[in-house]
């Protein structure tokens, strides 16, 4: 899930962005999974994440293939969590987002706690993935670093559109779109909150964190690089 | 990816949702068209805009009335109003760039979803890069620029000369003419994909010398590069042996993904069978 690595951003750019992820290994540790799968992100709900998913049907936040011209004005803009946890048929990542430091420390505990035998991975600055640790008590196995975007750089969007793009490891999220939302929020045509939605939609595994994208389009707001 | 003309009522809400930028509306026949060229098979268009079942003729009524009054049409930018797009039967070789772009596309190879294995963050049960070896990702194409097989070809030929082995179970491994040269099949050459992961693994001792030869080999490749590099902790949970290194190469270490080692093999063990017992 190299997906939740090259996140854009400095290190306090990411205090509100703490990936915990659940991996079940072919051949390993993926029989019977997909309960433990289940299990994981029912764990995750007390804690309030922002975002829930599995690679496979999306995250809390999808695209509907059944619109009528009524959804122009009125639309279910709720993430369905439960939704997310029901739809898990295969084994494969499954990943909760929490937009705050104490959530992601009490969840990392709880799921060592569970024991549920799966890789747990977190992704997040360095220095809040160690934090986390030490509060679960937790000695880290391995660790995967982001050294960044290299090469032609200069096709690359500005860095708003980038923090914003970065957050759907996958590239589902369009620098175009992103850069759309974040001028029809400096129109006033949408408000952070609807243009997050948006967004939120196109990324298909459920790690895109529609709070860390609000605060960066309210940044934009005023400020746009 | 194909937009149906019949249905499709050049609202442009997709030229938008394009992350390789690949669909605009043709002016001569004033419909969103897909250029080919481009066009990773992603399909960010198909899965992620939300549909409505209008009828086109209605909607393009409604739409030139409201450009003659110079009126601005304001509708949800993430909806195809008349569900124009239409999957294509892909063939080879065109099918890799699914496979390579569209998350939800699953290697047959490798049985996993996405662009590459399973590198550290299954570490802990699979013991894939041990202690005193760092595993590289080097990741082409993201995020939103694409890259040509072709390009990439250029970094995995670089690395086979250097003696770099391949990650064997990775999908771009799968698809090498030769895995001791690091040649591509010659037919996968001319497509694009959305992004794809060259996966290696060395010994922590050539560590920088595989970060100069990837900032050499990456001047000649017309896209970005996303440099992942995996490790072990020690006994503590701590890497001070790889992260040093990097600093000294200049790197500002920030976000990091971190296997927290909770993993267990739980996989019942396979009874070995008559023909792997020894012959006495």
């Amino acid at each position: 899930m190299t997906n939740t690595l090259h996140r854009y951003g400095n290190e306090e750019s990411f205090y509100d962005d703490y990936v915990v992820f659940a991996s079940p290994s072919k051949g390993k540790n993926d029989e019977g999974s997909i309960p433990k799968l289940k299990k994981f992100l029912e764990m995750a709900l007390p804690f309030k994440p922002v975002n829930v998913g599995d690679p496979a049907h999306g995250g809390a936040l999808r695209p509907s293939r059944n619109q009528t011209i009524a959804s122009h004005w009125i639309r279910d803009d709720q993430p369905d969590f439960r939704a997310v946890i029901d739809g898990i048929d295969e084994p494969a990542s499954v990943s909760a987002v929490f937009d705050n430091l104490q959530t992601a420390e009490k969840f990392l505990k709880t799921v060592k706690e569970a024991d549920l035998g799966l890789c747990i991975n977190i992704s997040t600055s360095i220095a809040n993935a160690q934090k986390c640790c030490r509060f679960a008590g937790i000695a880290p196995h391995s660790i995967g670093y982001s050294l960044g975007f290299e090469g032609k750089t200069e096709k690359l969007p500005n860095t708003q559109i980038l923090a914003l793009t970065t957050m759907c490891g996958h590239g589902m999220v369009s620098s175009s779109l992103a850069k759309k939302m974040i001028d029809w929020v400096k129109e006033g045509r949408r408000t952070p909150e609807e243009a997050v939605v948006y967004l939120t939609r196109f990324c298909s595994c459920g790690i895109f964190n529609p709070s860390r994208a609000k605060r960066i389009l309210e940044a934009a707001r005023t400020k746009m690089e | 990816m194909k937009i149906n003309p019949d249905k499709c009522v050049a609202c442009g809400n997709c030229t938008y949702v394009c992350p390789v930028g690949a669909i605009y509306v043709d002016p001569v026949i004033k419909r969103a068209t897909v250029d080919r060229n481009e066009c990773v098979e992603c399909y960010a268009c198909y899965n992620g805009l939300s549909t409505e079942r209008l009828n086109p003729v209605l909607v393009r009524t409604v739409r030139r009335l409201f450009q003659m009054a110079r009126l601005r049409f304001d509708p949800e930018p993430d909806i195809c109003p008349t569900s124009a797009f239409e999957p294509e039967d892909l063939q080879w070789p065109r099918v890799v760039r699914r496979a390579f772009s569209d998350p939800r596309a699953t290697h047959e190879s490798t049985g996993v979803q996405g662009r590459g294995t399973e590198e550290v963050k299954t570490n802990d049960v699979t013991q894939r890069v041990k202690r005193g070896e760092v595993g590289f990702t080097i990741e082409f194409g993201r995020p939103g620029v694409g890259v040509w097989f072709r390009d990439i070809q250029k970094m995995t030929q670089a690395l086979a000369k250097a003696n770099v082995p391949f990650e064997k179970k990775n999908p771009l491994t799968l698809l090498m003419s030769d895995v001791s040269t690091g040649a591509l099949r010659e037919d996968i050459l001319d497509e694009k994909i959305l992004s794809a992961i060259v996966e290696i693994k060395v010994p922590i001792e050539r560590t920088e010398e595989i970060i100069h030869l990837v900032h050499e080999v990456e001047k000649e490749i017309d896209s970005v590069v996303a440099l992942g590099v995996g490790t072990r902790c020690d006994d503590n949970g701590e890497e001070n042996v790889v992260s040093p290194i990097l600093q000294r190469l200049g790197y500002k270490l920030v976000r990091a993904k971190t296997n927290t080692g909770l993993g267990r093999i739980t996989n019942r063990l396979e009874e070995p069978s008559n023909a792997d017992a020894p012959i006495l």
